[in-house]
């Protein structure tokens, strides 16, 4: 297809409403001289305090409150709960103070877009480096994460398929299974994490299921549908020509189904994606989905953007490629 | 059962269940012999049955009672020994027109090499006048077009009968002619049986041996057979004037606009004489077929 006019008017109203963004986003995030400072903590200054024991929001807070680490630490060390310091008439009261702007690793609140811009392309130019198991590369957490979809999906494809195709076929099946793939349908990846966890043990092998799990039902019902409405002309033509059991099956179920199938394909590949980011979070360890909580638990919002924003784009490439077969074996009737 | 009928239909009925109603009895105790190498077309107003007559003698629909045998065997399902030309085309759509006609000629003659399936399909599409539109896909084509694919592989087909449901309908008459030509030439050569389901009078008399005439439905008839007395080789052009042209003529027109309801004995006011098909065509063309009828009767 080469560009027409219409695609260069869509793709100047398109950059037209990124570019109101951007400029919305820089507007509200640009530092002001008011704005107080927020400190960064390096991957072992958060063990450090971890091991203090400071819970994760008291951190937060007391980061958004403008503390450093010097401070943080201190705070840790008096053992006191956050109720406690409040009631003795908050941090001012034990002698802290805020810090000001103009220090080195001092950011605002939210990060504008040229810092998201600048550390996603320190992120994407070195994406496989890998300094142990709470700092790799955005490439490297990707390929785990998509390693773990393609196996899952694969095992969906390969389960749904063959299955939706007995379900299509015979009414049989397809009255005595359903009332199962309705209940197990709705159940969210959340609900099946624990389970798998438990009867699997083994995290990697249990996000593969759960992948699975919650991708397989839209395979299985649209394989199913599309071999039950496959037209009954096209059926007689492979009747009349005495057409064996599996020529039927390959040359003219498989065909008259495959866009219906495709389309399930879509839609799985995507819910697997979409769970395999909240199931890494979960099990923690690696993959996108860890590597963003990674990111907030230090607070580093930036490559956090930089990652949700990588998720979503791999999330259109994946949808991009089921949508290449689709194209292979679409029909106008 | 013993027979010197290539095809033979004994009291055969079919009936639809509806729902919350009584069942629709399409047609009723039929009953008819072809034989082996005869050219039969039926007649009937739409919706009397013939499509699901014709289904019948596929094997792809079974009748509720009576028999249809084939050769001396009951038709148990549809099969290679009965080619058909469906009513709406029925090409496989993600097939180019080429592949729809090689896969029919390759389910016939599984031992043929890939090269003499695509000759013989090629030689047929060249027949119907559709060697231009090989690599083409159904969607690209028009319905004429479609039709003459569907015509293309049944022939290729070359099975001992040839069940074909309205093949000519979408086809403009100069089209039409020609690949009625056509199938006379083929049929002339195979000697196949053929059963074709039509509502043209004049593309009746020109190919038929006998015409079946049905009654209106539900509970339809194959009320007569008419022999169509003119000699063969016969020619568009010549066989109207041949002087049994006009009594055959007029004796299906009037049957279509009259006596199709009188003896379906149907209730009064459900089908009139205008109801006759508007593709039917008329001769003399300005005479009204409904007038030409009562004058002739
Ligand atoms: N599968 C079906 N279920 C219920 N009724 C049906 C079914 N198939 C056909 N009929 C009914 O049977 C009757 C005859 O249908 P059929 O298709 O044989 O007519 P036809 O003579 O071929 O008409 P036409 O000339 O319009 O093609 C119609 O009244 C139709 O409604
Ligand atoms: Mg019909």
């Amino acid at each position: 297809m080469k560009p027409s006019l219409e695609t260069l008017r869509s793709a100047l109203l398109a950059s037209l409403f990124f570019g109101i963004f951007i400029f919305i986003w820089y507007a509200l995030t640009v530092p002001r001289s008011g704005d107080r400072a927020i400190f960064e903590l390096s991957e072992e200054e958060v063990a450090q305090l971890d091991e203090l024991g400071m819970a994760m929001e008291d951190r937060l807070y007391y980061l958004e409150s403008g503390l450093d680490f010097e401070q943080l630490w201190q705070l840790a060390e008096m053992q006191f709960t956050r109720e406690e310091i409040e009631m003795a008439g908050g941090i001012e009261a034990f002698g802290f103070q805020r810090q000001e702007n103009g220090e080195a690793e001092v950011r605002s609140h939210f990060p504008t877009p040229g810092q998201v811009f600048s550390v996603g392309w320190e992120m994407i130019r070195d994406p496989f480096y890998d300094n142990g198991p709470n700092d790799k590369g955005i490439g490297l957490q990707l390929a785990y994460s998509l390693r773990r979809v393609a196996l899952g999906f694969g095992l969906a494809v390969l389960v749904a398929i063959p299955l939706g195709f007995i379900m299509g076929m015979s009414r049989l099946f397809s009255e005595a299974l359903m009332p199962f793939v309705q209940i197990l349908k709705p159940i969210s990846p959340l609900a099946w994490m624990p389970l798998a966890l438990y009867t699997i043990k083994d995290a990697e092998q249990s996000s593969i299921f759960v992948i699975f799990i919650c991708s397989v039902w839209p395979l299985l019902i649209n394989t199913m549908f599309g071999v039950a409405t496959v037209r009954k002309d096209w059926l007689a033509i492979g009747r009349t020509l005495e057409l064996g059991r599996f020529q039927m099956a390959g040359q003219i179920i498989l065909p008259a189904a495959a866009p219906t199938v495709f389309t399930g394909m879509k839609i799985s590949i995507g819910i697997s994606w979409l769970v395999i980011v909240a199931a890494e979070m979960l099990i923690g360890g690696t993959g996108m989905g860890y590597f963003v909580w990674n990111e907030w638990n230090g607070l580093n919002i930036d490559s956090m953007i930089v990652a949700i924003f990588v998720i979503g784009v791999v999330g259109y490439v994946l949808d991009w490629i089921i949508g290449f077969g689709q194209k292979a074996v679409r029909y106008v009737d | 059962m013993k027979t010197d009928k290539f095809v033979l239909v004994e009291n055969l009925s079919k009936c639809f269940p509806q729902p919350k109603k009584q069942e629709l009895v399409v047609f009723d105790k039929v009953s008819f012999g072809i034989q082996k190498g005869e050219f039969i077309c039926c007649i009937g107003h739409s919706g009397c049955g013939k499509s699901t007559i014709m289904n019948v003698l596929a094997g792809l629909e079974k009748p509720t009672s009576g028999a249809a045998i084939l050769d001396g065997r009951e038709i148990a399902g549809p099969g290679l020994e009965k080619a058909v030309v469906f009513q709406n085309h029925s090409l496989l759509p993600w097939k180019t027109v080429l592949k729809n006609v090689m896969f029919a000629v390759g389910a016939r003659h599984p031992d043929w090499s890939r090269g003499q399936i695509r000759e013989h399909s090629q030689k047929y599409l060249d027949l119907v006048g559709l060697a231009h539109a090989s690599d083409q896909k159904p969607h690209q084509l028009s319905g004429g077009m479609k039709q003459r694919v569907g015509i293309a592989r049944a022939f290729a087909l070359e099975s001992p009968l040839l069940l074909m449901d309205e093949p000519f309908g979408a086809l403009d008459a100069l089209t039409r002619g020609t690949i009625q030509e056509e199938l006379l030439k083929i049929w002339g050569q195979t000697k196949q049986t053929v059963f074709m389901i039509t509502h043209d009078v004049d593309e009746a008399i020109l190919l038929s041996d006998r015409i079946f005439l049905m009654t209106n439905g539900p509970r339809a008839r194959v009320a007569e057979a008419v022999e169509v007395s003119i000699p063969r080789p016969r020619k568009r052009a010549e066989i109207v004037h041949h002087p049994d042209y006009y009594t055959i003529r007029n004796h299906l027109v009037d049957f279509l606009v009259s006596r199709s309801k009188e003896l379906s004995g149907s209730r009064a006011g459900e089908v009139t004489g205008e109801d006759l098909p508007s593709d039917t065509p008329v001769f003399p063309p300005n005479v009204d077929p409904v007038k030409l009828a009562r004058k002739v009767s």
